[in-house]
């Protein structure tokens, strides 16, 4: 069991945490409409009850008068059925949008791989930089994070970003954001993980644009994805069938990431990041068209990250690299 | 009063015999009431050692393990084990085959091998779980709970497939007793809104249950034989067991809140002495909330990666599902309207059910608001929104039930202020124990933490002061309740002036329920 001391964000009750992104005042915007809705209905509600509950009471005689005719009943419900629905529907489309905006297709600046295990939060930054359980981000940047687990399911929880994602192991998920209010604030894992669940939280730091280059010289650079994806493609043996004159046993990865791939099934599948991460940890779903199911699997062998980093190199050559430079890497 | 003329159910002897082998729908009805009675309190037991966890930010009072074996206990008792047996299995059993106007339940013994399997099922359980140290929660969400958890979480869920046998026979009980049994007269648009209430979560029972059972045998498959179906280690999906858990365990909340909702119907006619607002409205909202109940379980997995379409889809039922609950709520509230309102007990617990129903589906309106859903999900508004549908909605008006039927099914009276005292208690332990918890949840605190940073302590204590006052509305009826089954004055046919079957009948009825059979010639509520 891990006695390492949790590293909160100094920061008091909210009950509307900090907006630390425009998106966030606009899910804050939805949310107090949705308290003044219900705040009326509960309020006509609680009226009525108390309302009806004196004035007819059983202590007071006399007469009540007709019940209301059954045509009258049923207009009034149907009539406060439709209310209801046109402002739900409403609502529906304002949230659905805003769900989009944070999950949907975005162009970004950078991408942040997030890795989550039992029971930390583990960061790597585009130059390589890696942290754990604390995320550093420049102000006034769209972010993108993609998230994956290496052992069960955790949940990404950014509270003043009112974003949450979860981190799946065997899938890459992705949200994106752009804090516009440099502070600290809360991390959490928001899905139930195991025994110290409760631990794995931290905080992430929003730093202006030039205070987060100096924290990222500051930090014990080690090689970029890239460099270090390289080495790990010859390490494994990656390169072995990949590259060069081998790659008559297995198909060349230059210039692959992005473009569609025919498969032996006769499906076509486009080349990004999960479809790599698949190709590595299960070579036998998708085999490309024209080459025999012979790679071995990588399952239980190589980590997570290492996957992100072979994938950073993949994704960095572009069509024709290894032709030009032959023996590059050999 | 004068001498009684029949023989009652309980007049049958006391003997062990005439209760472990009975086939009489009333004295299973005690049979389930004993078992669920003790379940409550033991999953009652483990809410309170959360909550006083809970009053300090860091973990002292248990350990982590500890924690997350006792929310789990919690979690797996108060749904398997309590809410989803207990309207139904207790005032359902005894009610059902009495407001239809038969003698018995269509197939009795079927009715009894249901309890054996739910008690003998419960018990096994929750052995296995306390034992074994379970500590997934009652959402068993893989691959935690089939690749991690060191835990006995296969007997665990052994357990729950077998007590899901006891609901789908209770189901399937249920709905053909309502078919077949009906008496002369009592065509379906007379039933009272508590029989179609109880016909419409049996058709939920019988059609989604097998769907956990599978499930869960699932999760068996993986653990013993490593045959990849949740593992993506294996090939498999873990969002699969989401999607399936959820087909169940959705369609479960309304297996929860409908049998409320029929109890409510019959408690707010009785004490406004007013004829239901809109009959046909209200059978038609409980068919179309069971029907949609079965295409919104997606709303679990907003966050989850699921594709983001689908999410929309199942955000736009959410919506669609809250409708019917809203009419029901505004027609419960017109029944008011021109009545002769009595504040009795049960009434009392009526119009809390009204309330707290209102602020649980309201904040569920939040949550099927995809963008707002991310924000909450997985964190205490989560967990208050489903207590004041599962606690402030279901709990009460079983509470409320009980006080109503209470002298039909014993013959006596309970004390009449204490009976408001314990349910007023509930009313407000239960909003000072979960209203704080919206408010830590929009405020980012999220589920099932054992430590938690100290800005959050406030709120903490104030919940968990709430459940001591919520556990005083729980522990009185129990204390007046037993001194009323000795002591209780006689109550007689109908204590309450009420319409209905079940009150033409002696109190306790007699074995076979009509000493003759009613003839039904009008609709249920004819109170004016």
């Amino acid at each position: 069991m891990s006695t390492s001391s949790v590293v909160d964000a100094d920061i008091g009750l909210e009950l509307i945490p900090t907006q630390a992104s425009a998106y966030a005042s606009q899910v804050d915007n939805l949310y107090f409409v949705l308290l003044a809705l219900s705040g009326l209905l509960i309020l006509v509600l609680v009226g009525l009850i108390v309302g009806f509950g004196f004035r007819y009471s059983s202590k007071r005689s006399g007469e009540r008068g007709k019940a209301v005719p059954e045509k009258l009943g049923q207009r009034i419900e149907i009539g406060f059925a439709l209310i209801l629905a046109v402002s739900f529907l409403g609502l529906f489309v304002w949230a659905g949008w805003l769900y989009l905006n944070l999950y949907g297709e975005t162009e970004s600046d950078f991408t942040i791989n997030v890795i989550g295990k039992q029971w930390m939060w583990k960061a790597q930054h585009p130059d390589g930089t890696r942290e754990i359980n604390t995320l550093h981000i420049p102000v006034d940047q769209t972010v993108k994070l993609r998230l994956t687990s290496q052992d069960v399911i955790h949940s990404f929880s950014l509270p003043a970003l009112r974003l949450k994602r979860d981190a799946v192991p065997g899938m890459y998920t992705e949200a994106h954001f752009r804090a516009t209010e440099p502070g600290e604030y809360r991390l959490f894992c928001a899905e139930y993980c195991g025994t110290e669940h409760a631990r794995m939280r931290g905080k992430l730091v929003v730093l202006s644009q030039a205070d987060y280059q100096g924290w990222l010289g500051r930090q014990g650079k080690g090689p970029s994805p890239e460099v270090a994806g390289q080495d790990l493609f010859r390490s494994y043996g990656c390169s072995g069938c990949h590259q060069g004159d081998a790659s008559v046993r297995a198909p060349t990865l230059d210039g692959v990431f992005g473009r569609t791939r025919p498969l032996a099934s006769g499906e076509m599948i486009e080349a990004d990041e999960a479809y790599l991460r698949n190709s590595i940890l299960q070579p036998q779903k998708h085999v490309v068209a024209g080459y025999e199911p012979v790679m071995p699997s990588y399952k239980g062998q190589i980590s997570e990250d290492e996957i992100f980093q072979i994938i950073a190199y993949i994704k960095s050559l572009p069509a024709g690299a290894w032709k030009q430079s032959t023996g590059a890497g050999q | 009063m004068t001498a009684e003329v029949h023989k009652h159910y309980l007049s049958g002897g006391w003997s062990l015999h005439s209760w472990l082998l009975t086939t009489d729908h009333k004295r299973i009805c005690w049979l389930y009431l004993v078992s669920i009675t003790g379940f409550f309190f033991l999953g009652g037991i483990a809410a309170l050692l959360i909550r006083l966890e809970l009053m300090t930010p860091p973990g002292d009072f248990l350990t982590a393990e500890g924690y997350n074996e006792t929310f789990s206990l919690h979690g797996i008792v108060m749904v398997w084990f309590f809410l989803i047996p207990s309207i139904p299995a207790t005032l359902g059993n005894f009610l059902m085959p009495m407001m239809v106007g038969a003698r018995d339940l269509a197939f009795p013994r079927l009715n009894l091998l249901s309890w054996y399997i739910y008690t003998l099922g419960g018990i096994f359980t929750i052995v296995m779980v306390i034992g074994g140290g379970v500590d997934t929660g009652w959402t068993f969400y893989t691959p935690y709970s089939s690749l991690f958890s060191s835990s006995a979480v296969i007997a665990a869920v052994a357990g729950v497939f077998i007590v899901g046998f006891s609901s789908i026979l209770t189901g399937i009980n249920f709905i053909v007793t309502t078919h077949t049994m009906r008496a002369p007269g009592m065509h379906w648009l007379r039933l009272p809104l508590f029989v179609w209430a109880n016909y419409a979560t049996s058709l939920i029972l019988v059609l989604a249950t097998p769907v956990l059972s599978v499930t869960l045998l699932l999760i068996a498959a993986e653990r013993l034989l490593g045959i990849g179906i949740f593992d993506p280690s294996l090939g498999g999906d873990p969002l699969l067991f989401q999607h399936l858990f959820w087909f169940y365990s959705h369609p479960a909340v309304y297996i929860m809140i409908l049998p409320a909702m029929g109890v409510v119907s019959e408690l707010i006619t009785c004490f406004s002495k007013n004829r239901i607002f809109g009959y046909k409205g209200m059978v038609l909202a409980i068919m179309a909330i069971s029907l949609f109940g079965f295409v919104v379980w997606g709303h679990h997995m907003f966050t989850s990666g699921q594709s983001l379409y689908a999410g929309i889809l199942f955000s736009f039922f959410s919506f669609l599902v809250a409708v019917p609950s809203a009419v029901k709520t505004l027609n419960w509230t017109a029944t008011l309207y021109r009545g002769r309102i009595t504040f009795t007990a049960p009434m009392i617990y009526g119009l809390s059910f009204l309330g707290l129903f209102a602020i649980g589906g309201l904040t569920g309106i939040f949550l099927a608001a995809l963008a707002l859903d991310v924000h909450l999900h997985d964190t205490y508004f989560i967990t208050a929104h489903f207590h004041y549908i599962m606690v402030g909605g279901a709990v009460t008006a079983y509470l409320g039930g009980l006080h109503f039927w209470w002298p039909k099914m014993t013959g006596r009276l309970y004390s009449e202020l204490w009976s408001k005292i314990a349910a007023l208690a509930l009313f407000i332990g239960f909003n000072l124990t979960f209203f704080p918890q919206f408010l830590l949840g929009y405020s980012g605190m999220p589920r099932r933490y054992h430590e938690y940073p100290e800005a959050f302590q406030l709120l903490h204590v104030m919940s968990s002061l709430g459940s001591v006052v919520l556990a005083i509305g729980y522990l009185l009826p129990l204390v007046y309740f037993t001194w009323s089954l000795f002591r209780g004055a006689p109550a007689g046919a109908n204590p309450w002036q009420a319409e209905g079957l079940e009150w033409r009948t002696a109190s306790p009825p007699p074995k076979h329920n009509f000493v003759s059979i009613p003839r039904v010639t009008e609709g249920p509520y004819a109170y004016r």
